[in-house]
């Protein structure tokens, strides 16, 4: 194809905004490494001593763990609750299920802030400020959004014919939801229960009103580092999110090109 | 008769969900109005000082313009991308589109750092502009708006570009060809046939990350500094620093029916539905 100033202009364009985007993402691996006891690059020579920090910390290894364990209760509740609720909505599919749904994503629309001082006051009534409980009830209703989009976008993709073909050859509702719908949809499940858990694992501003002592997640624990000092271990732990992000995007963009 | 009995079972699926979205979620939110108008006294006494206090119109006003300047900031560069990977076909669109999705994977919370770690007095941009001898004493790029404006296009870019993309993939090139060989310049098909086209794609984006930005608070808090005080964390300094739980949720309610008048008016021009609810 012959360039245009157009083409030119378009296609720098894009990749200059790309740059954009990733670059800032890799400034904290060069940070991470830095042989300072202060965020900076690297002096004289390349040190690992705030990874040999992060693995001896008792705090943020239990911060991580703690992140990692409610991120996946949240996820398989999340996922639950939200898949049969849009089986239940895709089979009615009038009025009032579409109002249901909208009641669903309202987590999406409303400020942090907001709705993390609803939670607050509730859940001291609950008596569940502090507790794991109280964290995975909060994360789980943020979660719940993201599973019923993506697990309505797969019902979306399938052929009603199919389940009324069950019905008709004498499946229960029960049957055709165990064995018509949801091996059907797993792919968009799956999809929900990924979103669930980074919803999960990333949320900092329900855990900053929801938490004293007792919880203490991953992001609670950046964010008071930040505050406090800036001491290079985020870094560290930043690198190992970032990394982990990189290797879970070229393995999204490579499963998409062989399918 | 089974009719009604299917649709009972199909509620049945639907309930438990929407139980506690509304006992847990719906029922707390709403119970901030209770509390605006009923901490310390009652009345509306929280909205009378929330009137008459000038902090809190310098924060609105500061809140809606960082919410527009990033609107416009993330359109103008998500287009460009959402262009690019929508029309030339390349063997790096996938690279490009998995870029594009990359952010989506990294917290906020790590993006911001990473800006405080290039803005900051003695960040790496100061850092390497000093070394390279362009700058005599550190910019101040953080703990200000520019530094809160920048972060924030980056985190919000990719919720501009997926929705552009969305709608420029339904585009046929026909009409922009048809152009083309009528003799209309390449940027003359742009501008009157292929961009009207793309609006509904740009207005969805620019809903979404408006209202996004309009309620944000980690990034603004980080970059910021407590210079930038935007809407969101003016409400927890009030709530955290003074106890203030009466104006806190009346701010809250204030900010919750600006979210809601922005989408009343972008009702007008946006599909709310295949924004909103059928998002991939």
């Amino acid at each position: 194809m012959k360039t245009s100033p157009f083409r030119i202009f378009f296609n720098t364009g894009a990749w200059a905004v790309l740059a954009f985007l990733l670059l800032p993402l890799l400034v904290v691996i060069p940070i991470s490494l830095t042989d300072t006891s202060y965020i900076g690059l690297p002096k004289q020579h390349l040190s690992l001593q705030h990874y040999e920090n992060y693995f001896s910390s008792a705090e943020w290894l239990g911060a991580t763990w703690t992140s990692i364990w409610i991120g996946v209760a949240v996820a398989i509740a999340a996922t639950v609750l939200g898949t049969a609720f849009s089986i239940g909505c895709w089979l009615i599919s009038n009025r009032a299920s579409t109002i249901a749904r909208w009641v669903l994503i309202v987590p999406i629309l409303v400020p942090p802030v907001v709705q993390s001082l609803g939670f607050y006051r509730f859940w001291v009534k609950l008596d569940l400020i502090d507790t794991y409980f109280g964290v995975i009830l909060a994360h789980t209703l943020l979660a719940l959004p993201y599973v019923s989009i993506s697990v309505f976008t797969a019902l979306a993709n399938l052929d009603r014919r199919i389940t009324q073909a069950a019905r008709s050859l004498g499946a229960s509702v029960w049957q055709t939801v165990i064995s018509v719908i949801i091996p059907a949809i797993r792919p968009g499940m799956l999809t929900g229960g990924i979103f669930a858990f980074i919803v999960s694992f990333d949320e900092i501003v329900g855990v900053l009103f929801l938490t004293v002592r007792t919880v203490n997640t991953l992001p609670k624990q950046i964010w008071e580092g930040i505050q406090e000092s800036i001491d290079p271990t985020i870094a560290a732990v930043a690198t190992f999110l970032v990394v982990l992000s990189l290797i879970a995007t070229a393995a999204v963009s490579l499963r998409k090109k062989t399918a | 008769m089974p009719r009604l009995n299917d649709q009972t079972r199909y509620w049945m699926l639907v309930l438990p969900a929407l139980a506690i979205m509304v006992i847990f979620y719906i029922l707390p939110v709403l119970g901030i109005w209770e509390i605006s108008f009923t901490e310390p006294a009652t009345g509306f006494g929280n909205y009378v000082k929330m009137t008459e206090s000038n902090a809190v119109k310098t924060s609105f006003i500061l809140t809606f313009r960082v919410a527009a300047i990033t609107t416009v900031g993330c359109l103008l560069l998500g287009y460009i991308v959402a262009y690019a990977i929508s029309n030339f076909v390349s063997r790096l669109t996938p690279l490009m589109m998995a870029l594009v999705l990359l952010p989506f994977w990294v917290s906020v919370l790590i993006r911001s750092f990473s800006w405080i770690i290039l803005l900051g007095r003695s960040g790496l941009v100061n850092d390497t502009l000093r070394d390279i001898g362009l700058i005599s004493s550190p910019l101040r790029l953080m703990h200000n708006e520019l530094g809160v404006l920048i972060a924030m296009i980056h985190v919000m870019l990719p919720f501009a570009v997926l929705p552009m993309l969305a709608n420029m993939r339904g585009i046929s090139r026909s009409y922009t060809d048809a152009a083309r060989g009528l003799g209309a310049s390449e940027w003359t098909a742009f501008r009157s046939v292929y961009f009207p086209q793309t609006l509904p794609g740009v207005f969805s984006g620019a809903l979404l990350v408006f209202v996004l930005s309009l309620g944000f608070f980690v990034t603004p808090a980080l970059l910021g500094g407590g210079r930038v005080l935007m809407i969101s964390e003016y409400i927890t300094y009030q709530i955290q620093e003074f106890l203030a739980w009466g104006l806190g949720s009346a701010l809250s309610v204030a900010l919750l029916v600006a979210t809601a008048l922005v989408l009343l008016i972008a009702a007008r021009f946006v599909n709310l539905k295949s924004a909103l609810l059928e998002r991939n």
